[in-house]
């Protein structure tokens, strides 16, 4: 039995809908039913067991639940355990209040796997209300334009829509193409996210001082020359740092992130005080690092399949 | 500050051109002196606060941090002050921020000792944005994408003059530029440095790409390769500049004593020696003097330096840069007359018959290790700048040679997520690979790419930040002169190496030998 294994296997356990880590062509998968739902919209008719939050079943004497890890819509943490020893997969999380998804869950273990994407002490994610406020003043600056923010289609996307709608944004908003399906789905699960315009095919004024989500990579693309006189936004935790958002052309970097940041992986560790750390994808160095300098035993955990730097 | 850093990544994030102009046009008509003077010369590379070196900022941070991490987190930033701003915790004290007048203040009359104390204290009072401008402006070096000249030009914008108005008076302001602000405001006239020796820009030459002039219309001379120097004097106070107008008199306190004429004049700055066309030294040679706050006698005795002229810009307080470079050579030629010819002598006129004629002559430059050849029309002014039609320089084209990727190490700034400074070698009699270079220019974005693909994709080793590679892959790499040097295992230095091309179709054992390198020295 694997977690999120990268390549197709008998049996899965799916921590949550992002294709790094929801491969399609396994056998049995066992997920949240969010998820499961997420890896059918995007793989077709695919089969699973679904464990919502909180329920558990066993597997070769070991207990296996899934509890909220606050990333994106059904995330999970899976807790193992057996003869009384409990590790933690963490998948991806964060500890920040989010709309669109359940909070994460501190949950008491002897080993936590944990994820380090932004396990650099550079990465402190700033207050989202104060990155949506940014997002709306670039707008009423620039009414004769638009913004167009790129944000991931599962999850991000839909967290920007529902923080605007919290600031009281009621206008539409527009989304490319590649989203609709994904927002669908979130309605369908009581994420309101208000009145959503597909932007293909309108015409330049009439989205004169909208904002539209896209996919990153639809920013430089020829899909974006359609927009009137677009500000290139994106959302992602990476854009805290001047040159890659410059890298990447973009004018308005937000800093919004679903996975923990520096100050978040370090305080669940010290809340958790596992007996151990494994490190997976991100910078194991630097959160190992830190594990020693605060005596906590810590090892990194190599995995295929995951991009060692930057979101791709 | 909060205005200032604000302004400081709106252009770290535009774009265009224009808009940037906009941007810091706005600022310094919105912000009060003396923040937007302060502010003028960040931007255009002119404030230094002594106090604050950025070795004092890596140390502030290894105090405060763990150096493991801090080296961890300046390696994927790229940019020490950028690491420490984001880095430093966020104090919640409601502190005023401080404006940027009131941090140069401080920083400036403060002990070298005390100045990262006071860093640390200003830091504590900013946001991470905050932090990040104040680091900036501490340590000068803005990376913001912004030429001095831009910086001059947005200010033209604010205020409605020309920038070329603005340029010629600009190096005999100080700061913070109250002077140059009332005259922008109409408050008073322009600022007049009348009785100063200050630096006047250069007039710059555009490279002759697939032309030919007409050398009734044109002279040629030769171009030396060692430094372009102006040397101003109004009898009483000499000084020299180099071409960004920095002052280069201390380096070259010989020249400026056996200056003896009034005026301002514009020339080569040269090694004596028997390299170029057996005149001067080469390049190489000059280095030895660059750089240096104090030289000794036996310094100046070792490399003995002279100018060669090529231009006058006033004799005595006359402005002769209306006149034609004919008028002007026949000043220079009566002013330099008078000098010293230990340190002094004309750049003389190449006497070609015609175009083809000097084409031959340019050909043959290569055996007397000269870059090349200048063009002039004989009829234009001395103007600021590169200006098209009337100045041409005609290098010979550069050598190269295929050399084999040995190391690389991530850029910074822009790139510092790539792999984009190669180290690369070449092969000894017994078939070892010895480094001769490094280069980080000549390349594509999308060759950048693929390189950065290789470097990661073909690690053999790490060193700390650098990585060392499979040797496979063939950089031909392209360069102006090559000499001996005792700095390196090879033996010989490269002078401005970069790569010209990939030879991704090339076997790393057919790359050239050392040897070969050798044969090219000039």
């Amino acid at each position: 039995m694997w977690i999120d294994p990268s390549r197709p296997a008998e049996r899965a356990l799916v921590t949550h809908g992002h294709a790094d880590h929801a491969r399609s062509g396994h056998g049995a998968v066992w997920a949240t039913p969010e998820t499961l739902a997420i890896m059918a919209l995007r793989y077709g008719t695919e089969m699973g067991t679904p464990m919502p939050y909180g329920d558990g079943f066993e597997a070769n004497g070991v207990k296996i639940s899934f509890h909220p890890a606050g990333h994106v819509l059904g995330s999970a943490q899976i807790l193992l355990e057996h003869a009384g020893e409990r590790v933690i997969v963490t998948g991806d999380y964060k500890r920040r209040f989010d709309p669109t998804c359940a909070p994460f869950e501190a949950v008491a273990c002897d080993v936590l796997i944990t994820e380090a994407t932004f396990g650099l002490p550079v990465f402190t994610h700033p207050p989202i209300a104060g990155e949506i406020a940014k997002l709306l003043a670039a707008r009423e600056a620039n009414l004769d334009g638009c913004i167009v923010v790129g944000a991931y289609a599962l999850g991000k996307a839909q967290r920007v829509i529902a923080e605007l709608r919290r600031a009281g944004y009621d206008a539409p908003i527009y989304i490319h193409g590649a989203m609709q399906k994904m927002c669908d789905l979130y309605a369908a699960h009581d994420v309101p996210l208000g009145d959503l315009i597909l932007a293909t095919g309108l015409a330049k004024a009439e989205m004169k001082g909208a904002i539209v989500i896209a996919p990153p990579s639809a920013l430089n693309d020829r899909w974006a020359q359609r927009l009137p006189d677009p500000i290139t936004a994106m959302a992602s935790g990476w854009m805290r740092v001047r040159q890659r958002a410059r890298q990447r052309n973009v004018e308005l970097p937000l800093v919004i992130s679903d996975h923990a940041d520096w100050n978040e992986l370090t305080d669940t560790l010290l809340e958790l005080r596992p007996t151990e750390t494994w490190i997976t994808h991100g910078r194991t160095d630097a959160l190992g690092r830190w594990c020693e300098l605060h005596q906590l035993k810590a090892r990194a955990l190599d995995l295929v399949g995951r991009e060692d730097e930057d979101e791709s | 500050m909060q205005a200032f850093s604000a302004l400081i990544d709106g252009l770290i994030y535009t774009r265009s051109r224009d808009q940037k102009v906009r941007l810091i046009a706005d600022y310094l008509r919105d912000t009060p002196d003396p923040d937007r003077g302060w502010a003028l010369a960040a931007l255009a590379g002119t404030l230094s606060i002594a106090t604050v070196k950025s070795a004092a900022i890596r140390s502030m941070a290894e105090e405060r941090f763990d150096p493991m991490l801090f080296r961890m987190s300046r390696d994927y930033v790229g940019d020490t002050a950028e690491t420490v701003a984001l880095m430093w915790p966020d104090v919640k004290a409601d502190a005023a921020a401080p404006t940027v007048s009131e941090v140069i203040d401080l920083l400036n009359t403060a002990s070298r000792a005390r100045a990262p104390l006071l860093l640390a204290e200003l830091m504590d009072r900013l946001d991470a944005n905050g932090r990040y401008a104040l680091l900036k402006l501490a340590t000068g070096g803005m990376r913001v994408g912004i030429s001095a000249r831009l910086a001059k030009t947005a200010f033209g914008r604010a205020f409605g003059v020309s920038v070329d108005d603005v340029e010629e008076v600009w190096h005999a302001l100080r700061l913070p530029y109250a002077e140059l602000f009332a005259w922008g405001e109409g408050k008073s006239a322009r600022p007049d440095p009348a009785d100063s020796a200050f630096f006047r820009p250069f007039m710059l030459a555009h490279p002759l790409e697939d032309g030919n002039v007409d050398l009734e219309d044109f002279v040629a001379e030769w171009k030396w390769d060692g430094i372009r120097i102006q040397i101003a004097s109004t009898g009483g106070e000499t000084r020299l500049f180099s071409r960004g107008g920095d002052e280069v008199t201390a380096a070259f306190p010989e020249i400026a004593a056996a200056f003896t004429g009034i005026g301002v004049v514009d020339g080569e700055l040269l090694v004596r020696g028997d390299v170029q066309g057996g005149e001067a030294a080469s390049f190489n040679a000059l280095q030895q003097r660059l750089g240096r706050k104090n030289v000794t006698a036996a310094m100046q005795a070792e490399y003995p330096v002279f100018v060669r002229l090529y231009d006058i810009l006033f004799d005595g307080t006359q402005d002769l840069r209306s006149q034609s470079w004919s008028a002007r050579r026949e000043r220079l030629e009566y002013f330099a007359a008078r000098l010293d010819t230990v340190r002094f002598d004309l750049s003389a006129i190449i006497a070609a018959r015609d175009f083809d004629h000097l084409a031959e002559m340019r050909a043959g430059a290569r055996e007397a290790a000269i870059e090349g050849v200048m063009l002039k029309r004989r009829d234009s002014p001395y103007l600021a700048g590169r200006k098209v039609g009337l100045w041409y320089k005609w290098k010979r084209e550069p050598l190269v040679a295929d050399c084999v990727m040995m190391y690389a190490q991530r850029g910074s700034g822009k790139r510092s997520s790539f792999y984009s400074d190669y180290t690369f070698g070449c092969w000894t009699p017994d078939g070892t690979l010895l480094p001769v270079g490094k280069a980080y220019s000549g390349f594509s974005d999308a060759e950048l790419k693929w390189l950065d693909r290789f470097v990661r994709d073909n690690t053999v080793a790490r060193f700390g930040p650098v990585r060392e590679v499979e040797k496979s892959l063939v950089l031909e790499v392209a360069f102006d002169a090559v000499h001996e040097s005792k700095r390196h295992k090879s033996g010989i230095a490269m002078r401005f190496p970069r790569i010209s091309r990939l030879r991704r179709d090339k076997p790393a054992d057919e790359a050239d030998t050392i040897a070969a390198l050798r044969a090219m020295i000039g």
